[in-house]
């Protein structure tokens, strides 16, 4: 698990941080290190440039409780000379802790029986430990037992080892019985321990969602038929190179680059961050930006994707006589969309007016793709065109559309040539006629 | 078989009993030999598998000349970007599971854990419309293509959709249509091309297209081994194609028409939470529990590369390309918004502001904004 290699490097006697005893007011400190010292080390290791991330990754690693303040039960990473000390890896998160609250009366009220100022219950624990006397009543003396128990056991520990185990283990319980109050920064679930979409530890219970199967093998011979099949057709694919793939990206990202508001800051402003809602305004209205009719010359796709395109190639089909063939495959786009019990009427429809023999909109089409599409008829559903549609769109690609990139319509367009008035033009010709005698 | 023999046993004689004994304990070896060779069997297909995978890898490697970063080299770098939350979106009381927006480019809806779905007027920050869903952990929404209904689902295991209604006094609640019925937890629907009909995935391993005015499944879609925890429609007009992610490390490639799986790519070393087309419909990129973010082309037939850091650790819950494709943007589960140059594979920025993980991460329909939703309960717009 990453953090855990993480939090198991810092440790480390020679490439980690400083941990040392440090001599305090009558008393000594065992194993801290101080909170500069770890985002130092951080930085340092995991190459980061930005100090602010640093903290943040450092006080993720301290939210989930694998270094902890010695002084406080607020699981947060300051930048400064407070101390800090590791968790011991018998408490980590990755061990799967689900602790009861049996063992959380047990520790609370082992604490109570030590009777060190240090280790008094703060507010939060004395009121904890009053409703778990209530809650467990009869239990109590199970519990009571449990503690004493464990109070002996620590007695008998060196004085210094008991001051990093007691602190490590009020580490525990900060992350597995908070505070109540909000922190900053509350537990994130981490990649591998958990599940999918995580478990909300709220004081009463552990409540989990659904939980994510592993990977499951698949020991069925069907199942491995199946995938031998899939890998052997997969074998047989054609790859391309990754030096044109790459080229190929690149082209694309280039050529859309200037319509990425995130790279290109749109005209007149990007409406979050002015709040001017004009350039959305602009985008809706009849009149086409040049820019707008440029993104129509880079595919056929481009232009039948947006609206005014698919208008403008429409009436230069219509000057053509051969707009049948777009509003066959706008037909055809119709149809997938319908709902699956008007599939079938439509399909006909579209028969009689574009393919049957004597149809108004009659379109050509190679014998074979009209085989096809006869024999898909006889059960007709969605997909039935899909032969007709690929070769007329081919069609229209290869031939009107290139003439149609070439043609005035759309060239005035793109250049925003102003069409000149003929009748006004008329006029100031008459005009000038009139004017010229009286001199 | 055993008691068919006691059976015989005692309606024939002596030698008739020595056979009888003697078929059982053949019966008995009989199933033995069939066990062992269909245990041989399975090694046997188990190891061609095995053998076809990596011949499979080989052939992918051989058409690999050189990598996107180098070839990307002689692009120019983009320069600092200055991203911040424009709006912030408060109104949910738990946390934000998913959103999604609407085509008109500022409206979006919303779901979360307590089982409200919202509909919000981002730019003015209004909430438009509210539902109750029946279930809690609403993991998946979306808006339909017209703007006039919004589809969400869960723990119900099923997807239903909600017709929006100008009136606001209207129960939406009444109006409700259940389109979908999984065998376990929905994670996430997408319309098609219209409002008629939605692709949904689910934990119970599948896919499924539905039709949405008879609740008819259109096309089933199975292959994975493990949930199904996302998908994302190819954006071309022409084409047919999804591609899923799934808890079994893979991506797949789908027919939606012939209900087959055309590609599956599986090089993630965990869980597939999220994955989206590049806006050719080229290629598409994916962002996982392990981590990382990668970018796979269906030309090459492989990974062409993969966006990571050492200091990154936590895995991803969301990503979304940029309108041209340049800028991949990354949610992940440490409360962060990482900004990746798609070719030259460098991290470009690292954006704060949740306070708790960042669930869901969509760009805006014509690129000016991406919204994100978190666990904190807030979904903020990005520009």
């Amino acid at each position: 698990m990453k953090i855990e290699d993480i939090v198991t490097r810092i440790q480390d006697e020679t490439e980690g941080v400083p941990i040392r005893t440090v001599k305090s007011f009558m008393t000594k400190i065992p194993s801290v290190v101080t909170g500069t010292d770890i985002v130092q080390w951080l930085i340092k290791d995991l190459s980061i440039e930005d100090p602010a991330e640093a903290m943040h990754m450092g006080s993720l690693i301290a939210a989930q409780g694998y270094f902890f303040p010695i002084s406080d039960h607020v699981l947060s990473l300051k930048d400064d000379g407070t101390f800090y000390r590791f968790q011991a890896p018998y408490f980590w998160p990755s061990n799967c802790w689900e602790p009861e609250n049996t063992d959380y009366a047990i520790y609370l009220c082992k604490r109570t029986m030590q009777n060190k100022t240090r280790l008094e219950l703060a507010d939060y624990e004395a009121e904890n430990l009053a409703r778990l006397q209530r809650a467990f009543s009869r239990k109590w003396e199970f519990i009571y037992m449990q503690a004493e128990a464990q109070v002996k056991i620590d007695r008998k520990r060196d004085k210094s080892e008991r001051k990093i185990l007691d602190s490590q283990e009020r580490a525990f319980w900060d992350v597995h019985r908070p505070v109540v109050s909000r922190c900053l920064y509350t537990l994130p679930t981490s990649s591998d321990s958990f599940n999918h979409y995580g478990c909300s530890i709220t004081y009463e219970t552990i409540s989990c969602c659904s939980v994510r199967k592993p990977a499951e093998t698949n020991s069925d011979s069907s199942c491995f038929l199946f995938q031998i099949l899939f890998l052997n057709t997969q074998l047989d694919r054609h790859r391309m190179k990754m030096s044109k793939v790459a080229e190929s990206l690149i082209t694309y990202t280039e050529q859309y680059m200037e319509y990425d508001p995130f790279v290109t800051a749109p005209e007149p402003s990007n409406p979050w961050t002015s709040d001017d809602p004009s350039f959305w305004d602009l985008e809706a209205s009849k009149e086409p930006s040049q820019q707008r009719v440029k993104k129509w010359g880079f595919s056929l796709e481009e232009a039948l994707k947006d609206p005014a395109g698919q208008e403008l190639f429409l009436k230069f089909l219509e000057s053509e006589f051969s707009s049948e063939n777009l509003r066959f495959w706008l037909a055809v786009q119709d149809l997938k969309r319908m709902p699956q019990q008007e599939v079938g009427q439509r399909a006909q429809d579209i028969w009689a007016e574009f393919l049957a023999e004597g149809a108004p909109s009659s379109i050509n089409l190679d014998s074979h793709s009209y085989e096809r599409t006869s024999q898909n008829l006889k059960d007709p559903g969605r997909y039935s065109y899909e032969d007709a549609q690929d070769h007329i769109y081919k069609l229209m690609k290869s031939d009107s559309y290139t003439r149609f990139l070439r043609s005035n319509v759309y060239q005035d367009l793109l250049m925003a040539r102003k069409k000149v008035c003929v009748s006004m033009f008329v006029i100031n010709q008459r005009l000038s006629f009139v004017y010229i005698p009286i001199f | 078989m055993s008691e068919w023999c006691i059976c015989s046993v005692f309606a024939l004689q002596k030698v008739s009993i020595i056979i009888v004994i003697f078929a059982c304990v053949v019966c008995k070896y009989i199933i033995y030999l069939s066990e062992v060779q269909l245990n041989e069997t399975l090694a046997h297909l188990k190891t061609e598998s095995e053998t076809l995978k990596s011949k499979l890898e080989e052939e992918r490697a051989k058409l690999h000349d050189v990598e996107l970063h180098q070839v990307a080299e002689k692009v120019e770098g983009l320069g600092q970007f200055v991203m911040k939350t424009r709006r912030t979106l408060k109104g949910h009381g738990n946390k934000v599971l998913c959103m999604d927006w609407c085509k008109d480019k500022r409206r979006i809806v919303s779901s979360s854990q307590d089982g409200k779905v919202i509909v919000w007027d981002a730019f003015t920050t209004n909430k438009e419309h509210a539902v109750t869903m029946p279930c809690t952990w609403v993991m998946a929404c979306a808006y339909a293509p017209s703007g006039c209904a919004v589809a969400c689902g869960g723990l119900d295991n099923k997807c239903s959709v909600y017709p929006l209604s100008l009136d606001k006094n209207e129960n939406l609640a009444a109006k409700k249509k259940s389109v979908a019925m999984h065998t376990n937890y929905l994670s996430a629907c997408s319309f098609t091309n219209s409002d008629m009909q939605i692709l949904t995935s689910s934990g119970d391993g599948t896919c499924a297209l539905w039709d949405v005015e008879s609740g008819q499944l259109l096309q089933s879609f199975h292959g994975h081994a493990a949930d199904v925890l996302c998908l994302d429609l190819a954006p071309s007009e022409t084409g047919n194609t999804f591609v899923s992610g799934g808890c079994d490390k893979k991506a797949n490639v789908w027919d939606m028409r012939s209900g087959q799986c055309i590609q599956s790519f599986e090089t993630h070393e965990s869980d597939i939470n999220s994955v989206r087309y590049y806006p050719s419909g080229d290629a598409f990129a994916s962002g996982s529990d392990d981590a990382t973010c990668r970018l796979y082309d269906l030309r090459a037939d492989r990974e062409v590369a993969i966006y990571s850091k050492e200091s990154i650790i936590f895995g991803v819950s969301s990503v979304d390309f940029s309108l041209s494709g340049r800028l991949l943007f990354g949610g992940y589960n440490d409360y962060t918004i990482n900004v990746w140059d798609v070719l030259k594979g460098t991290r470009v920025s690292i954006l704060f502001g949740h306070e708790n993980r960042v669930s869901t991460l969509r760009v805006s329909p014509d690129g000016t904004a991406f919204c994100t939703g978190s666990w904190d309960h807030t979904l903020r717009i990005w520009a």
